[in-house]
């Protein structure tokens, strides 16, 4: 197996995806000669053409609403958001149009689009560049949510995504982008939509997590296991659908559940995890639920001491698992 | 609705000059007038409590019926607004399905009945659905124009808006995107003059809303909607220039709002009696009837025989759809995701 980061996972996935299927266009801000400003599609311009590798003006509700016309005529389009930050401006055509499509049309008509966009902090992005974004997509039926932590899943959650039928919301962690490495298949291969993988086995606390708190939460696993604490941790990798039955088996062995989140922490997605746990697993439940999440202000500040002081880190959640451990 | 360079040998000079027979001119005026009939029938039923909710374009048929037909069904795409009603019938809806969706019935292909009524759409027919926000389908109309260049199958798209939806982003981000890529996408203006309660002079800086399509590289044509023929010409010369790909073209159809915004509404409040009564003369329908009749490919037996069949459709449409079941709730969780063949 060839070992790539999480980025070449994508650009991989794309242009395998584009080479098997000719309907498939990918649009967005700068995508064309220059692959992105992340480069997640350098290359596809060159061996894909100014047709189906659509450089697009600085209009986010056009590269959604376009993409939602061209899959009603035969097209799959992918999009790109340039950041997620920037993904409101098209939030009524995501709202509004891709997700009701169908469910509006008694299913006649269908939206099998994927839109990516690039989210998260810690990369000295502030306000703009940094958001994370899910919450407001994962409270709406009609929508699925996906974020990949590994370069397997980017790619094979990718495939999944762009084969799907109904509109896809694909985050990915632009920290994660280059620092993170991994063993990913030459060829093809799909990750399935909604389900979770447990990434550590543990008995006394169980992490939820997905994107770069994933690592985070491995990283305090192994911090809290030197204390002799026991984690187990979940990476959700799909927000929606929920893989329901891997979280709640897992809390119902463990008793106590930690929730990892770097979106600020009042109605995220979070919430929801709580929500279901204390709806479906109270009596097995031997501490309050508790989430570790960014901090209620409105966005990521500039300055590393601020952007620290913003970030939940490995010792951060280390520090809840010991809380919630000590329960 | 095909059209033909060829008249017939006895028939009227009328529609010589657009390739329009008198049969032809006598199906626009069929469809205008059995979209009236349809429309007032509406009224009618929300007034006597049968439905909750009208929304509907008397005033607009003229230039819904004369743009779209140019359109070839079953290829082209359609993508309605909320006054569409008679666009949809042009592009091949029947009245039943029209009032099965303003019944809600089950079997209504809009929506079966989830949506409210004036929300079209139609697999079918490529209708696509339609929802409430205004101006986002400027941008679907354009993603299908943009895949059939692409996919290079030589169809058009046709969408429509108010002249109120024109001021919208979406509208602007989509025409520029037309405009860019000379996509074959028909934008129709239908300028009624209102936006609900608000005039067109506090809602747009300029009066000819045609004039916007300058900023996109396309030709922009401001029509009379009250003129029926005019309009035909200014839909067939936009569609078939959309079809030989030298790109969009925005038309203004200048129309009449005959009615309130939608059966919620009350325009005495915000329009004078004079303004309401003088719009009467902007109606496209006795113009064109008188038209015909002045022409010779009407005469007052045939008028009267084509309002009976109207008369019978309608009441055919309304009988048989208020007669079709209700959506089972046991569905109502259906189709929000895809789902596999079992």
């Amino acid at each position: 197996m060839a070992v790539r980061t999480y980025i070449e996972a994508i650009r991989e996935s794309l242009a395998e995806e584009m080479r098997r299927d000719a309907s498939i266009v990918v649009l967005g801000e700068d995508v064309g000669r220059k692959g992105g400003v992340f480069l997640a599609t350098d290359g596809l311009h060159a061996e894909f053409g100014a047709d189906r590798v659509v450089d697009t003006p600085l209009t986010e509700s056009m590269i959604v609403g376009v993409s939602i016309g061209a899959a009603a005529n035969g097209i799959r389009p992918v999009a790109e958001i340039q950041f997620a930050d920037f993904i409101f401006p098209a939030f009524n055509q995501i709202v509004s149009e891709a997700a009701r499509m169908r469910y509006r049309s008694n299913g006649a008509f269908g939206c099998p689009i994927t839109i990516r966009a690039p989210y998260g902090g810690g990369v000295h992005g502030a306000l703009y560049h940094s958001q994370s974004v899910e919450a407001f997509f994962t409270h709406v039926p009609g929508l699925k949510v996906v974020i990949p932590s590994t370069p397997y899943d980017a790619k094979g959650l990718l495939k999944s995504a762009i084969r799907d039928e109904d509109p896809v919301l694909f985050f990915e962690h632009k920290k994660l982008y280059r620092s993170v490495r991994g063993e990913v298949p030459e060829g093809d291969y799909a990750v399935p939509l909604g389900r979770a993988q447990v990434t550590r086995d543990g008995s006394q606390v169980t992490i939820v997590a997905y994107g770069l708190m994933a690592h985070y939460a491995l990283e305090a696993a192994e911090l809290v296991a030197a204390d002799g604490i026991s984690a187990e941790v979940i990476d959700l990798r799909t927000l929606r659908p929920l893989d329901r039955e891997t979280l709640l088996a897992s809390v119902r062995k463990t008793g106590k559940c930690l929730i990892v989140h770097e979106d600020n922490k009042f109605g995220g997605y979070g919430a929801e995890i709580a929500a279901i746990l204390a709806e479906e697993a109270f009596d097995y439940l031997d501490g309050p639920i508790t989430r570790v999440a960014g901090p209620d202000v409105p966005g990521v500040p500039y300055n590393h001491a601020l952007e620290d002081w913003f970030m939940v880190s490995p010792d951060k959640i280390a520090a809840g698992i010991r809380t919630l451990a000590a329960y | 609705m095909a059209t033909t360079e060829r008249t017939k040998a006895a028939g009227s000079r009328l529609g010589v000059d657009l390739g329009l027979s008198d049969r032809e001119l006598l199906e626009i005026y069929r469809l205008i007038a059995l979209s009236r009939a349809l429309d007032e029938r509406m009224w009618t039923l929300n007034r006597a409590g049968k439905v909750p909710f009208v929304i509907s374009g008397q005033g607009h048929e003229g230039a819904q019926v004369a743009i779209t037909s140019g359109l070839r069904h079953g290829h082209d795409w359609l993508v309605p607004y909320y006054r569409s009603v008679a666009a949809v019938l042009t592009f091949g809806m029947t009245p039943r399905e029209i009032l099965l969706a303003l019944y809600a019935r089950a079997p209504d292909p809009s929506s079966g009945g989830r949506q409210m009524p004036g929300h079209y759409g139609g697999s079918a027919y490529n209708i696509l659905s339609t929802s409430s926000p205004v101006a986002t389908q400027v941008l679907h109309a354009v993603g299908i124009a943009f895949a059939a260049k692409l996919r290079r199958t030589d169809q058009v798209a046709l969408t429509s808006l108010g002249e109120g939806s024109s001021n919208q982003g979406d509208f602007h981000e989509g025409l520029n995107f037309a405009g860019i890529h000379r996509l074959p996408v028909v934008i129709m203006i239908e300028n009624n003059g209102y936006a609900i309660s608000v005039p067109a002079s506090i809602e747009c800086a300029i009066e000819d809303l045609a004039e916007r399509a300058a900023g996109y590289a396309m030709p922009g044509v401001v029509v009379d909607g009250a003129d029926v023929l005019a309009c035909f010409r200014a839909g067939r010369a936009a569609i078939e220039r959309a079809r030989r790909g030298e790109g969009p073209t925005l038309i203004e159809a200048k129309v009449t709002r005959l009615t309130g915004h939608s059966s919620d509404d009350q325009q005495t409040k915000y329009r004078a009696p004079e303004e309401i009564a003088a719009q009467r003369a902007r109606d496209p329908l006795p113009r064109f009837r008188e038209e015909l009749l002045g022409a010779g490919v009407l005469d007052e037996e045939a008028d009267a025989r084509l309002g009976a069949e109207v008369r019978a459709a309608i009441d055919d449409a309304t009988d048989w759809a208020e007669a079709q079941p209700d959506p089972d709730p046991a569905t109502a969780r259906r189709h929000v995701y895809f789902e596999p063949e079992a």
